[in-house]
């Protein structure tokens, strides 16, 4: 009986913690159907808030635009960090401890470092050598690239050390070129570890806001979330960006639950 | 064509990073630390450290604010995630569904869920002020708080639990001399996560204060933004920064070797 009661203790409590986790994500959503943003539907139910995302005029096309280069930053950044994170780990793995040791360190600093020293720090690299960078999606690109590769490596670096060695000697004897043995068999091996370094990459871009707020320079570029800090920060939030939000909410966390799912049950299967 | 003779070591591979890392990571860190150093016209000086420590331009009294500010968000935090974290390992552990539920948020964006809380506010005719700037901080770092401790708790052998109980300990001892401090390093780890993005972040307080309450990240921010330009003390501020990060971190590292240690005993 005891045992009982801490258990219904501790699910209202988680209940609690959900609720408050996520009550400002549902009431938005809800109120996203209300076309108008004081929280009531005195207008009764309405797909105006939606309908405004495409009809606001200039706000419309920052949107759009904002939305093409966040998607634009994040699939480069996403497929440049993970080539360049693959054959870094392969490399890395094969290093003396001592370099290995000291990249593996470097390669911790941009994770553990605040976001606002190393969007500072990238700002002002990028000043001091502006001739070789020119502003705009250049310079973000590379930032982007700086903070998601460390993500790519730590993924993939796990699933090469659970590899057997002898799987690349063996290719080699078998007559395989170094080369080929490195795309015919170690990357097949670590495709898994790649995958979910690519998936965290992309992730981490598109979510990013204050490394693209310093970098972002004066050329007019603006992701998704840099133009919502820039447009509804001063302002109270219009029904337009309540419609944004919501599809925001659902695209991202539906994504995310059917990742992980996956990722579950694969690791299931395995077990 | 590569011939099948071709000689070439698999480390090799790690070079292109490697020059990457140094150029993008470890020389603007460097560019940093030596803007730090310099004065109004490129001479050596140590003009911005005493700028800032002397508390000139308020540097220091936003310092303390933040860290004020930063310390009561984390023990919020670590207050209500380690009850979730610890039911979640006893009694969820195996519906990784929900488990996720309660890291998913931190996947969401920030501004987003920071800009509705305003909204919220604003409908519910709550002044903007410290209360609400307290509650954007705790509903935004949550999860950073829940995922170290979860993943910590979830891994403790059950067996120590046992023999705590088997050798006469009530559920409140088991709970404060075996969990606890098995645990140790989820809690520093969940600090470090909460605690350091929290003194640095920018906009959550701008936002949930209407630019009444400046935090640290702000005050960064404001020293390197166009109208403003004063890169030398800001360099100052983002070195400080640099070493609560390194302290931080060393702190995480030396309770993680610690616990190698008791579980290589």
């Amino acid at each position: 009986m005891k045992k009982k009661l801490g258990r219904i203790f501790a699910d209202g409590y988680l209940g609690l913690v959900i609720a408050f986790m996520y009550l400002p994500i549902f009431l938005i959503i809800v109120f996203s159907f209300s076309g108008s943003s004081r929280f009531s539907f005195e207008n009764g139910f309405t797909l105006e808030s939606y309908k405004a995302i495409f009809t606001s005029g200039a706000q419309s096309e920052n949107l759009l635009s904002a939305l093409k280069y966040t998607l634009i930053l994040a699939a480069s950044a996403s497929v440049i960090s993970t080539i360049l994170g693959t054959f870094a780990t392969i490399g890395i793995y094969y290093l003396n401890r001592k370099v290995k040791k000291i990249t593996l360190t470097v390669n911790q600093l941009p994770m553990i470092n605040s976001e606002v020293v190393m969007a500072v720090s990238l700002m002002v690299f990028f000043a001091a050598f502006s001739f070789v960078f020119p502003q705009g999606l250049t310079r973000l690109i590379i930032s982007h690239v700086a903070f998601c590769t460390p993500y790519v490596v730590l993924s993939i670096l796990p699933r090469l050390q659970k590899m057997d060695p002898n799987m690349y000697e063996a290719a080699l004897d078998l007559g395989s070129n170094p080369f080929a043995a490195i795309f015919k068999v170690v990357i097949p091996f670590l495709m898994p570890g790649i995958v979910s370094g690519f998936a965290m990459a992309f992730t981490l871009s598109l979510d990013d806001f204050i490394i693209t707020q310093f970098n972002k320079g004066d050329t007019g570029i603006e992701t998704l979330s840099t133009y919502i800090y820039e447009d509804a920060r001063v302002k109270s939030l219009e029904p337009f960006w309540f419609a944004v939000f919501s599809i925001f909410f659902v695209v991202m966390l539906t994504l995310l639950l059917l990742i992980n799912i996956k990722k579950n049950s694969k690791k299931e299967d395995k077990q | 064509m590569t011939k099948p003779k071709l000689r070439f070591s698999r480390k090799a591979f790690a070079y292109p990073y490697m020059i990457f890392l140094l150029l993008f990571v470890v020389v603007p860190l460097v560019i940093v630390l030596i803007n730090a150093f310099l004065g109004d016209e490129g001479k050596l000086t140590f003009d911005n450290f005493i700028e800032f420590f002397s508390d000139k331009g308020g540097g220091m009294t936003v310092l303390g604010n933040s860290l004020i500010i930063g310390l009561v968000t984390t023990l919020i935090c670590l207050v209500i995630g380690y009850p979730v974290a610890y039911f979640l390992a006893k009694y969820h552990a195996s519906n990784k569904v929900f488990v996720l539920l309660f890291i998913l948020p931190m996947w969401v964006n920030f501004l987003i869920r920071t800009l509705s809380t305003k909204a919220i506010f604003i409908a519910l005719d709550v002044k903007l002020g410290m209360g609400t700037v307290m509650f954007g901080m705790v509903y935004n770092y949550l999860p950073y708080m829940i995922l170290p401790l979860h993943t910590t708790l979830v891994s403790i052998d059950h067996s120590y639990i046992e023999a705590a109980e088997d050798l006469g300990a009530d559920r409140f001892t088991v709970f404060w001399k075996t969990i606890v401090p098995l645990s140790v390093s989820g809690i520093v780890s969940g600090i470090t996560m909460t605690f350091i993005p929290a003194i640095s972040t920018f906009a959550i307080s701008e936002i949930l204060s209407s630019s009444k309450i400046f935090l640290f990240g702000d005050a960064i921010n404001m020293h390197f933004s166009k109208t403003t330009n004063s890169f030398g003390v800001g360099s100052v501020m983002s070195l400080v920064m640099l070493v609560l990060v390194i302290i931080a971190n060393v702190l995480v590292s030396l309770t993680e070797k610690k616990e190698e240690v008791k579980s290589a005993l």
